[in-house]
């Protein structure tokens, strides 16, 4: 297990030296030298050679009879039975895998008094949805979860488990890839199969979006990633579909008597919910106070938009922590975005940047917002904004009325 | 109370520049920090420890220069850091690194509480936090905004905290020993004393490597872990955005022009 440079190729071009995050390599003789107690074998500069000159050894070690593994899964997340719209985002995905693959769509349902709302599942492209229905799981708690879903595994042997990229989706999945020991890939923002090696490659933005890694997992099973919410089109329900349903007994000796679950408390300040919203209207330093701020929340309240805001707003106390955007508080991807008096400092676009569309009003032309953005308008955000709702409004009312 | 933080040394954003003709990281000069949500951890295992009394140990794995951020760990307050540095260690993904990690708080073995961060800003995946505690078989919880009550004379003791979900949030009880990760909202970080910086300067970090750890050699490094970086690339660029410039009226009619059919 190491890296070589393989001299004879190396032509000391120098790229490998500018992306090494380390600083672990130098030229030494128009040859690139790694500094092998500073490298971590990140793998970054083997993929910025031309010249193919970098290698990385692995030993290959197969654990396990891997073709034994059939099925692609989804976790179905659901709270009080309602079923989390990633889910079907989930079921869309794993059915093109799962054709690519030769195979079937599973979907893993954990809940209590939730049996009656599992044929949605079938109706989103699950071929099998495994239920298990227990008081012990009404609530989400990471250990009981796992065991479930552990032991569901070992007996049904998926050869890949998709789960959402949310807060529930990230914890839980994480401890149930360790204790099967096998590979996970965090918030990919595709997944597609090798055809030829029957592997699922799953790309997912690192550094805040501004690298892309290509992540596989070829000698593990089941491979296992979360997936950003928003980026896949949810599957549509069709009633005509037919599937099985499979009951699972959860056994509770297993109870994790550890945790005990106490009150879910729904935010009331979020009208709309920042990961599911279709649009985000956010606001930054440039709305100079809170009651300027309330320009953000009439323009959401015309678009039917959630609230979003940049740090600085977080930090003057303008608007709760949970509404913050970017590296220090939400990544979020819905289908419009709109930057409102925010410069774009890389903190906050790493938070944002894969929104769909992004609409930009800032003052300074030379803003970084207006890199990331679709549109934008160079002017004063705090004259801009009220014609934008007054406008948008009677567009909404105009629609509205020719509806009727 | 015991407390261990676990955190990471990754390249400071604020530093970062984007190389405009090649649209990649320049990543040469950066300067290397506490990964941001790190900081969070350690503010708080040091209030709780200032509550409850006991000791806070930072630890850290990654090679030589990674024991800088131990340094300044201890400056803010922290009791003692140990390093995680081995050659062996390098290529591990996030399965390997919880499990380093996790044999490690297993050697040192007298915590109560284990914090993290709730992700590293360089890789983003908030998944070693959980995966150590799968490891060590520890409850966790995971996006703590706000740690409610800590019962340390009841039988078992027990912590109370908040969890940050999408749409709000919600109330967890664990007995301890426990793991959290923990989000911005927590706290507010408090800036190294000159007293603290001092006390840095002069300690000596232990460096723990697998000879201390003996974990088997095909559970770490690139070889135990699960996972393979196939490949690394810059994503396209956006192009070709429309920037509208002139009176407010004008820009916003020109706006709504391009985006009535999408709102």
């Amino acid at each position: 297990m190491s890296i070589q440079i393989i001299k004879d190729k190396c032509v000391g071009c120098g790229l490998c030296l500018g992306v090494c995050p380390l600083g672990a390599i130098t030229l030494v003789d128009k040859k690139a030298v790694i500094d092998l107690d500073k490298c971590t074998l990140c793998g970054a500069c083997v993929s910025s050679c031309k010249f193919s000159a970098i290698k990385i050894l692995r030993q290959v070690v197969i654990k396990d009879d891997l073709s034994s593994y059939k099925g692609v899964w989804v976790f179905a997340e659901q709270r009080e039975g309602v079923i989390a719209p990633v889910a079907f985002e989930l079921l869309a995905k794993a059915k093109q895998l799962a054709g690519d693959l030769g195979t079937y769509v599973g979907a893993v349902f954990l809940g209590y008094n939730i049996t009656a709302v599992a044929q949605e599942l079938i109706y989103r492209g699950a071929d099998k949805v495994f239920v298990v229905d227990s008081p012990v799981l009404e609530n989400y708690i990471a250990e009981n979860y796992t065991s479930v879903i552990v032991d569901l595994v070992n007996k049904y042997k998926p050869e890949a488990i998709l789960a959402g990229a949310t807060t529930t989706g990230r914890s839980l999945v994480s401890r149930i890839a360790v204790t099967l020991y096998t590979g996970l890939t965090a918030d990919c923002t595709g997944l597609d199969v090798d055809k030829e090696k029957k592997i699922i490659v799953q790309t997912r933005p690192a550094f805040g979006g501004n690298i892309m890694a290509q992540i596989i997992s070829p000698n593990f099973r089941p491979q296992m990633a979360t997936v950003r919410h928003k980026v896949m089109p949810e599957a549509e329900s069709d009633s005509s579909r037919t599937g099985e349903i499979i009951k699972e007994a959860f056994d509770e000796s297993k109870q994790d008597k550890r945790l005990k679950f106490l009150d879910f408390i729904k935010e009331t300040i979020a009208t709309v919910n920042l990961a599911e919203a279709d649009i985000i209207v956010s606001g930054g330093r440039g709305m100079q106070s809170v009651d300027n701020f309330k320009l953000i929340e009439e323009l959401a309240a015309v678009l039917g938009a959630a609230v979003g805001s940049s740090r600085a707003c977080v930090d003057s106390g303008w608007i709760p922590y949970s509404h913050q955007v970017g590296q220090t508080g939400r990544t979020v991807c819905p289908k419009v975005y709109i930057a409102c008096g925010i410069s774009g400092q890389i903190q906050h676009l790493v938070g944002m940047q894969s929104s769909k569309i992004i609409i930009a009003i800032n003052k300074d032309p030379d803003a970084p917002i207006f890199k990331v953005a679709n549109y934008g308008i160079v002017g004063d955000v705090l004259k801009i904004l009220p014609l934008l709702t007054k406008k948008l409004k009677e567009m909404h009312e105009f629609k509205i009325t020719s509806n009727v | 109370m015991n407390i261990i933080v676990c955190i990471k040394q990754v390249p400071d954003t604020t530093d970062v520049k984007i190389d405009p003709k090649t649209n990649t990281l320049i990543r040469e000069g950066v300067a290397a920090v506490i990964n941001p949500f790190d900081m969070y951890a350690i503010e708080e295992a040091l209030r709780i420890k200032e509550r409850f009394g006991g000791k806070v140990t930072a630890i850290t794995m990654g090679p030589a220069q990674a024991q800088d951020v131990l340094k300044e760990a201890i400056s803010l307050g922290v009791d003692e850091g140990i390093h995680l540095s081995d050659r062996a260690f390098a290529g591990s993904d996030t399965w390997s690194t919880s499990l380093i990690l996790a044999k490690a708080l297993e050697k040192i073995s007298d915590f109560d509480l284990v914090i993290c961060g709730k992700q590293a800003s360089d890789g983003d995946t908030a998944q070693v936090g959980p995966g150590i505690a799968a490891h060590l078989n520890l409850p966790q919880a995971t996006y703590v905004r706000k740690i409610d009550t800590v019962h340390i004379d009841t039988t078992p003791r027990v912590i109370v905290v908040e969890r940050l979900l999408e749409e709000g949030y919600e109330l967890l009880e664990l007995q301890l020993p426990a793991l959290l990760t923990v989000v911005k909202e927590i706290n507010e970080p408090r800036m190294p004393s000159l007293k603290g910086k001092m006390r840095a300067r002069g300690t000596k970090i232990p460096v723990w490597t697998n000879s201390d750890l003996n974990i088997a050699e095909d559970q770490i490094g690139l070889n135990g872990s699960p996972t393979q970086v196939l490949k690394i690339f810059t994503p396209p660029q956006k192009e070709g955005g429309k920037l509208f410039k002139g009176e407010p009226q004008e820009v916003v009619s020109q706006l709504i022009e391009e985006i009535k059919d999408i709102l």
